[in-house]
């Protein structure tokens, strides 16, 4: 059996309310030595109120060919993007 | 540097895709782990952040060395929290590495059997607590030049390592030039020590950048691709014109008779390291390359039964667990 300790991939959320993010990943045996390894690695500064840590090989990614049909239906619609419309001066913010 | 004579590796792609990746980079795009890269482009990053990664964690050995023999508890305190950034750095690079395809334990045996390097700098050893002074600020001095522009590197999860890195080095160089210019300023046998590291860790640090343009064959490739941002010989220029001022300060002299300021180059000129003295270490000679491998061996061969113990520990919990559902 191969005894190289899994990957995991960690996510940190700032002091900010903002959401998780990517920082890296590291080698754990399991998820709690990973959350105790992570608080080491990537906040030795504050870095973080919350951290989560998953495995990488259970992640799926999109593939970097699937570029076009993943992305390129969104470009036809500006529509979507509010300075499409033009508003009135007279009728105020909007 | 702290990845010293990186050999480009030769490539041998399509053409058109070679072409179509360095429009890529040439537009300043980064290039993520999934993206169609060049063979040569992989390996040759696998090599450089490997090292990179190595002389992080090697380096961890000449400070720790004082730690337990630091003057005050402040002073033990700061060293410890400074040693366990390095520790951090290693594996920030090598966790870029492993998007490349190469395990991390991988890399360490490769460090450990002397397939891959670590910077030559760490085979210098730190003889006395003006060393501990003297590496923050001259070491991990040269470091930051070397990795400032490579945050803008090509290769996305190594530019994130170094903005990572790049944000905690100043607290390192900082620290050391407080501790040799407590040293500078003391009692006459303290400037004396202060001095005598000066003149002993000038020149390895010089040598960190790696030889002069003119023998670093491996360069051009490695800068077209945004994997090498300077050459050389620049990054020790800039060194030198950075170091001179701070050495002036502390009352101290650059071991360097010839060191002088060049007014039409705006420029100090300055005297090369001994590079038969690099090339030797190099290859293994230096003063410490045998107790810093032994070293590694050691920890890492002491540490086997507890990385087994706790990956059986973890697979007897996940099959509990899995019984239980
Ligand atoms: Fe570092
Ligand atoms: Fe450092």
């Amino acid at each position: 059996m191969k005894n190289e300790w899994p990957l995991w991939e960690v996510f940190i959320r700032g002091q900010h309310g903002m959401s998780h993010r990517h920082v890296g990943s590291l080698h754990a045996p399991d998820a709690e030595m990973a959350i105790k390894n992570a608080r080491d690695v990537y906040t030795r500064r504050n870095e973080g109120v919350s951290i989560w840590v998953v495995e990488a090989a259970a992640i799926t990614a999109s593939s970097p060919s699937d570029k076009g049909p993943l992305y390129e239906p969104s470009e036809s619609k500006v529509y979507r993007h509010p300075t499409f419309f033009d508003i009135p001066d007279e009728v105020g913010a909007m | 540097m702290y990845a010293q004579m990186i050999k480009s590796e030769a490539t041998q792609d399509d053409p058109e895709k070679l072409a179509a990746f360095q429009a890529r980079i040439d537009a300043g795009e980064k290039i993520e782990p999934k993206d169609w890269m060049p063979e040569g482009y992989r390996k040759t990053l696998i090599r450089q952040i490997g090292q990179h990664a190595h002389s992080e964690i090697v380096g961890q050995l000449p400070e720790g060395n004082w730690i337990t023999r630091a003057p005050t508890l402040e002073r033990k305190a700061i060293l410890l929290a400074k040693v366990q950034d390095e520790a951090g750095h290693g594996l920030y690079l090598y966790c870029a590495a492993e998007t490349l395809g190469i395990s991390r334990d991988e890399m360490t045996e490769m460090l450990l059997d002397g397939r891959m390097k670590y910077s030559s700098i760490f085979n210098y050893p730190t003889l006395n607590w003006a060393d501990i002074g003297a590496v923050g600020w001259l070491v991990d001095g040269a470091a930051i030049m070397n990795q400032v522009p490579l945050q803008r590197t090509s290769y996305g999860p190594y530019s994130r390592a170094m903005i990572r890195v790049c944000k905690e080095e100043s607290f390192h160089q900082r620290q050391g030039y407080d501790v040799i210019r407590r040293m500078a300023e003391g009692t006459p046998e303290q400037k004396k020590m202060a001095q005598d590291a000066l003149n002993r860790l000038w020149y390895p640090s010089l040598m960190m950048f790696g030889p002069s343009d003119k023998d670093s064959v491996h360069s051009a490739q490695s800068m077209k691709w945004k994997i090498k941002m300077n050459t050389n010989d620049e990054l020790r220029q800039k060194f030198v014109d950075q170091t001179v001022p701070q050495a002036e300060y502390l009352g101290l002299t650059i071991p360097d008779p010839d060191l002088k300021w060049n007014e039409e180059r705006g420029h100090y000129d300055f005297t090369d390291p001994d590079w038969n003295e690099f090339f030797d270490v190099i290859k293994g000679n230096g003063p410490c390359n045998a107790d810093r491998l032994a070293a590694r061996n050691k920890a890492w061969k002491d540490g086997q039964w507890v990385r087994d113990g706790m990956l059986a520990h973890a697979r007897k919990k996940a099959a509990r667990k899995h019984a239980a559902e």
